[in-house]
């Protein structure tokens, strides 16, 4: 057994001191040793990304750094991200705009995406620079459009927030626009058995 | 208040709430999901666990004739199981019991699981694993397709085919007499990794009662409990199955769940200890189930207008070691494989066989995306061998109401194909597209060989294709019956409802979705309504989360739950039930005079659908979803690189309970399936899967993804609750076909096999090129 | 994570001079593994490959981060990250082409934690950077307790995943002549997707005709097409002093395929390497000479 380090850092704002030996991987000191377990290992090769904290304020692969490595740092985890018990406007985007399913990628996700549009300074990120910035965090689920709507409307709702004057209120929650067609009535001959219940008015 | 009279009806509402379904209320799991609460299986710790690993054999067949542990390393307090541990059955419960949970003596595939050692330090339990040498006296592998049909190593009967099935309509030979012109291909396809971004993992207990219990990452909780009790040899109230979140399962948590989850509770049982079985990607790529690779032959015959006169399919399919799954995967694939075309005269023939690879299961879509990626491909080379266009092509064949299917299947209802694919045409601009891009291409080939070349140097060309596919929602033929899905709704405590159900939320919005049906029928918001977790001490046995069946057989089955108790509340409280708040107070009263409420509905098959397992005719589905799509792809002539552009889509899916989930079933899935047709592939080396790392599977990143240009169509089916069809897995169908299509479109080069790497490209495109 | 990482010792210098003196120390008594941004040795600790059982940790070494000019060369510290070499103005400025190498490694991430002395140092035939160094004639600054040593980049490597670094040596910096006036430099990576992804070819091209019209400056690297990346002698020689044409450059890729020696491996196959290869260098051309296209 070799020696142990101890390692003073700040995560999500909060200082931490935790012994850990010294090439344990921030990732299962964050995990472990934090009690954090938001951030998730999905490939340990630094592949998919769900491993994403900010280091320093850049996104790294936690998987990939040493304790060694993270004495003195600014660490920033998904459960840093919301100022108190309400969503930050970034993750209200994804629980509204479809840009979470599973959830595993989330995390990482959002922290990236987070240091993106901290870097964007309050300008609303192209589609390409969205996606080049997340090029490091793999999702199986969505197809990553719904992720990059996410994130753009997140910047944009920003950007308005910051021009509106405290007074005024934030815009009610989004509705997302998604093509449904109905087939017309010839083709959807149904059976004599109801599908939909009783007439509903408006409808 | 409206006073009722004595007879026994239900009182009319007065009020509308607002609707539920069909609206993209916020899902219900995305706020623990956004801020990192949500726990899936290794974010939990239990007092006292042991972490699981797993010894497996190096290679793909052979006898073990020695296990060694190395005597060097220090085994205190490492657990150790073996096969003789298991109290039951050595078997991992599915169609057939072939498949052991631990080998015994004979290794029939890389990577088979032998051993199980645990430690407390999971460095230690690691440690372990390495110390112990498995010592196989090496076999002759069957290692393809074509091996195993050469049949010269005989690994299972007499012929390697684990199953069979034959689908015969019409007269084919004078079907292909008549025909003007026959076109003949052969498709390949390889195997494919689900690739859930969360690895497998499982922790088992053993109880005090002598009972087992399961926490993890799954699918299908009452697979695991049937296995379970099985392999220990225990009462089904003695074991308990809870599903955690899960981080994505495709079918990939389908059935290898049974196998992980046997493993962790047989360590547990051992050593009396929680026991925590985690894989690392590494270990999950090297022996989890695949998509089964298929090698399809389709001959069609046509009249010179296009007109489908006859189709003959060929499907072999390559199962693995084991059987598992194949034989469903098989029936799927083969009874779509025709394509939603209408021909009086088919045959298809369709066989699975045995390899010493990894066993393959469940991957979205279940043999359909294998055998509609073959009849698509072919499509567009009949198109071009007749000199029509491929949307023209389809659109003479496409299903209309009444057409019959291969297994003389009458398509009584909601039948879109042509919708779907006039939608997509229309929208995707295809027929301007198709010129447009012929034009450039054209341009961009006489302005390079006069020496003038796109900015950067590089020479693209770009092309358009399109295919029409189709799905059949629910479990094939008999399954639905076999099953006798159980789903229940109740009151708790606080007189909210609560959904009893198995399927999984995995994802894909059965949580949500869920809510939203109940809660339509009940009048409540959404919000009212929980859904308990899946565990099988708690809810009942409502089926698998597989076969694009969640929300149309027991989303089915709850929403009658929900009819029945709301006219339960309504006649105790001889009035109409008002809303929410309304809902409440009624279901308190109710608990307080009555007790408890819980109402149950099992599936009963509609009176319509016959199917004949033994002949394999008649209603194969009680209805299918359709779906076209175009891909608009830019290929790169000096490298092979195909990049896509555009994919534009119509998918017919009965009723949108939820839109946005809805779309993005279809977005997820359609990126699935373009990883199919371009990137991923699994990649051998001595029977061993040489890319296990994730670095060298490459699945699509965001920068890999393109625009999705969706369109949900509703056409409703009168046997899905609110006219839902199912949507899972219809998305993952089509990509390919069209890619291939679109490739030969840009390049004029056709690639019989997907993933149409960079290599194959380039080598069917120099095939093409004047030698100089 | 499949290697035992409690058991892994870490060594932290307080300095440059520090470090250098524990890894001459530890010579013959298991060699002390340097250790920068760790993206690939944690990679190769994952599947289970220990290097070694202690490392030093080069990460906090000041003397190693930096970009700074002296003499007309640009000199990076070893510990610049990809992310630095991407957005830095000189760079982008002067060696466009370094740029873009740095903006195709991995992805964000990555780029945050990979640094360029890393990247050499770990040597791999596919490394994105190495093409790029190499026709810029980068030179490595390496140090030892001996001293300074310049070690030109065309000198480093001398066989696969083989540097021609003493084991006590430490790549201090890697310094940049000024790039050559009026060249075109150009530089492709052909992986295995659009992003985060390993390369099967990679090429960096610097190109410049003289006032005749010919070519009088040819400085051709590729990687992932030999167990070392290299420069294309044989496709130099061949384009230095050629009239550019359609046959000058069929007549360069004719020379390249003599200059490389792919193989069959994970990724791809030797025939696509030998094709791409020869349309990249192509393509190269044409991008800093059109007249290369035509006849």
């Amino acid at each position: 057994m070799s020696a142990v380090l101890t390692l003073d850092l700040k995560v999500n704002g909060r200082k931490r001191r935790v012994r850990v030996p010294p090439m344990k991987r921030l990732l299962d000191v964050l995990r472990e040793d934090c009690g954090l377990t938001g951030t998730k290992e999905g490939c340990g090769e630094g592949e998919c990304g769900a491993c994403t904290v900010l280091m320093d304020g850049v996104p790294v692969n936690s998987c990939l750094v040493p304790a060694s490595q993270a004495g003195g740092v600014r660490i920033v985890t998904v459960e840093g991200l919301a100022k108190g018990p309400a969503l930050s406007v970034l993750q209200r985007a994804f629980v509204e705009r479809g840009g979470t399913q599973c959830g595993i990628c989330t995390p990482g996700i959002l922290v990236t995406a987070h240091a993106l549009l901290q870097r964007a300074k309050g300008r609303v990120p192209g589609d390409a620079e969205v996606r080049e910035a997340l090029a490091g965090n793999l999702c199986r689920c969505t197809g990553y459009q719904m992720i990059v709507n996410a994130v753009r409307a997140a910047a944009r709702e920003t950007k308005a927030s910051a021009r509106r004057r405290p007074a005024r209120a934030a815009k009610p929650a989004a509705r997302v626009k998604v093509k449904v067609a109905r087939t017309k009535a010839k083709a959807a001959k149904t059976k004599a058995k109801a599908v939909g219940g009783r007439k509903r008015a408006g409808r | 208040m409206t006073r009722t009279s004595t007879r026994r009806t239900r009182p009319k509402t007065t009020l509308r709430p607002e609707p539920a379904v069909g609206v993209s209320v916020p899902k219900r799991d995305g706020e623990e999901k956004v801020t990192g609460r949500a726990l899936y299986v290794d974010d939990l710790k239990v007092p006292g666990m042991l972490h699981g690993r797993t010894v497996r054999s190096t290679v793909a067949r052979g006898i073990i004739r020695r296990i060694e542990f190395d005597p060097a390393f220090d085994w205190n307090g490492v657990v150790i199981a073996d096969h003789k541990d298991i109290p039951g059955e050595n078997c991992v419960a599915h169609i057939l019991e072939d498949q052991p949970l631990l080998a015994v003596n004979e290794i029939r595939h890389a990577d088979e699981p032998i051993l199980l050692l645990a430690h407390a330090d999971p460095e230690r339990a690691e440690a372990a694993r390495r110390a112990v040498r498995v010592e196989v006296e090496s076999l002759d592998a069957v290692l393809s397709i074509e091996d195993a049909l050469a049949a010269r190593v005989k690994i299972h009967g007499e012929d390697n085919v684990f199953k069979e099935y034959n689908i015969a309509r019409g007269d084919l030979a004078a079907g292909f007499a008549a025909a003007d012109v026959v076109v003949e291909g052969v498709y390949r396809c390889g195997h494919q990794e689900q690739l859930y971004i969360e690895n497998n993992g499982m922790i088992g207990e053993r109880t005090a009662e002598g009972g087992i219990v399961v926490r993890g990452s799954m699918q299908c909780p009452y697979f695991v409990h049937h296995a379970l009790q099985r392999t220990f040899g225990l009462p089904p109230e003695k074991v308990r199955v809870i599903q955690t979140v899960t981080g994505g399962g495709f079918g990939g948590k389908e059935d290898y769940p049974s196998v992980i989850a046997g493993h962790a509770a047989l360590l547990a049982w051992k050593s009396g200890r929680p026991v925590k079985l985690v894989y690392d990607r590494l270990e999950d790529i090297a022996s989890t189930t695949k998509r089964h690779p298929a090698l399809i032959r389709v001959r069609t015959g046509h009249r010179r207008d296009g007109t489908l006169v006859a189709t003959d399919v060929d499907v072999v399919m390559d199962g693995g070691a084991y059987v598992t799954l194949s034989p469903v995967v098989l029936s799927r694939g083969a009874l779509h494989a025709a394509g939603p075309y209408r021909c009086p005269n088919v045959r298809i023939r369709a066989r699975c066989v045995a390899t010493n690879t990894p066993p393959n299961g469940a991957f979205r879509g279940f043999g359909v995306p294998q055998t509609v990626y073959a009849m698509e491909s072919h499509m567009d080379r009949a198109a071009a061998e007749l000199g029509l266009d491929p949307f023209a092509l389809r659109r003479r064949n496409a299903y209309v109401l009444g057409d019959v299917t291969p297994t003389g299947q009458v398509l009584r209802e909601s039948v879109s194909a042509v919708e779907v694919l006039d939608r997509t045409v229309l929208r995707a601009g295809w027929a301007g597209k198709r010129r447009r891009y012929e034009r450039e291409n054209a341009a961009a080939e006489r302005a390079e060989r006069a020496g003038r070349f796109a900015p950067g140097g590089r020479r693209l060309r770009r092309g358009i294709g399109l295919a029409l596919g189709w799905h059949g929602a629910g479990f094939t033929g008999s399954g639905e019956v076999r099953l006798a899905s159980l789903a229940a709704l109740e009151l708790t405590p606080e007189g909210r409802p609560r959904v009893l159900a198995a399927n999984a939320e995995i994802g894909q919005g059965a949580i949500t979705v869920f809510t939203q049906m109940v809660a339509e029928r009940l009048g409540v918001p959404p919000a009212l309504v929980l859904v308990q977790t899946p565990d099988t001490g708690l809810v009942p046995n409502s089926g698998p989360t597989v076969a694009s069946r969640t929300t149309m057989v027991v989303g089915g089955l709850l929403e009658q739950c929900a009819r029945g108790m709301r006219e339960r509340l309504e006649l105790f409280a001889e009035r109409a039930i008002d809303g929410g708040a309304d809902f409440r107070r009624v279901a308190r009263r109710f608990l307080s005079k009555r007790g408890p409420l819980r109402v149950e509905r099992r599936y009963q098959k509609p009176p319509h659908i016959v199917w004949d397992e033994d002949t394999y005719q008649g209603d194969a589905y009680p209805c299918f979803s359709y779906a076209a799509i175009t891909v608009e792809v830019e290929a790169d002539l000096d490298t092979g690189v195909v990049r896509v552009l555009r994919v534009t889509t119509a998918q017919d899916i009965g009723k949108a309970i939820h839109p946005l989930l809805c779309a993005g079933q279809i977005e997820g899935g359609t990126l699935q399936g373009l990883g199919y047709a371009l990137l991923e592939e699994v990649r051998w080396k001595d029977g061993r899967i040489w890319n296990h790392q994730l670095t060298n599977y490459i699945i699509p990143t965001a920068v890999d993804a393109p625009p999705f240009d969706v369109m949900i169509v509703e056409n409703p089916y009168s046997g899905g609750p609110f006219g839902a069809k199912g949507v899972g897995e219809l998305p993952m169908d089509i990509p390919a076909g069209a890619v291939v299509a679109a490739i030969a479109h840009a390049t004029g080069a056709r690639v019989d096999g997907i993933p149409v790497t960079p290599e194959r490209l380039l080598l069917a495109l120099s095939g093409r090129e004047e030698t100089p | 994570m499949r290697a035992a990482l409690s058991t892994l010792d870490v060594a932290r210098p307080r300095d440059l001079g520090h470090a250098l003196e524990l890894l001459h120390a530890s010579l013959g008594d298991g060699r002390l593994v340097p250790l920068a941004g760790g993206t690939d040795l944690f990679v190769t600790l994952n599947s289970g490959v220990v290097p070694g059982r202690r490392f030093l940790d080069l990460w906090g070494l000041r003397e190693l981060r930096g970009v700074r000019e002296r003499g007309g060369r640009l000199v990076l510290g070893a510990l610049t990250t990809f992310s630095e070499i991407r957005e830095h103005a000189l760079v982008r400025r002067r060696y466009p082409a370094l740029a873009a190498a740095a903006a195709e490694v991995g992805a964000w991430q990555i780029q945050n934690r990979g640094t360029l002395g890393g990247n050499i140092a770990n040597a791999s035939p596919a490394g994105d950077s190495l093409p790029v160094l190499l026709v810029l004639e980068a030179v490595v600054h390496a140090r030892s307790v001996r001293g300074a040593r310049e070690v030109p980049f065309t000198a480093l490597f001398r066989g696969y995943r083989d540097l021609a670094l003493e084991p006590d040596e430490l790549i201090a910096a890697v310094s940049l002549p000024p790039a050559p006036a009026r060249a075109k430099q150009f530089f492709r990576k052909v992986g295995t997707r659009r992003a985060q992804s390993i390369s099967k070819v990679v090429l960096a091209g610097l190109l410049r005709l003289g006032r005749d019209g010919r070519v009088d400056l040819a400085r051709v690297a590729l990687g992932s097409v030999a167990p070392v990346t290299l420069r294309a002698g044989r496709t130099e020689h061949a384009l230095l002093g050629a009239r550019p044409s359609v046959a000058a450059a069929a007549a360069a890729r004719a020379a390249l395929l003599e200059d490389i020696a792919p193989i069959d491996d994970i990724r791809s196959d030797r025939e696509y390497r030998r094709r791409v290869s020869g349309n990249v260098l192509e393509q190269f051309l044409r991008v800093a000479e059109p007249r290369f296209a035509r006849r």
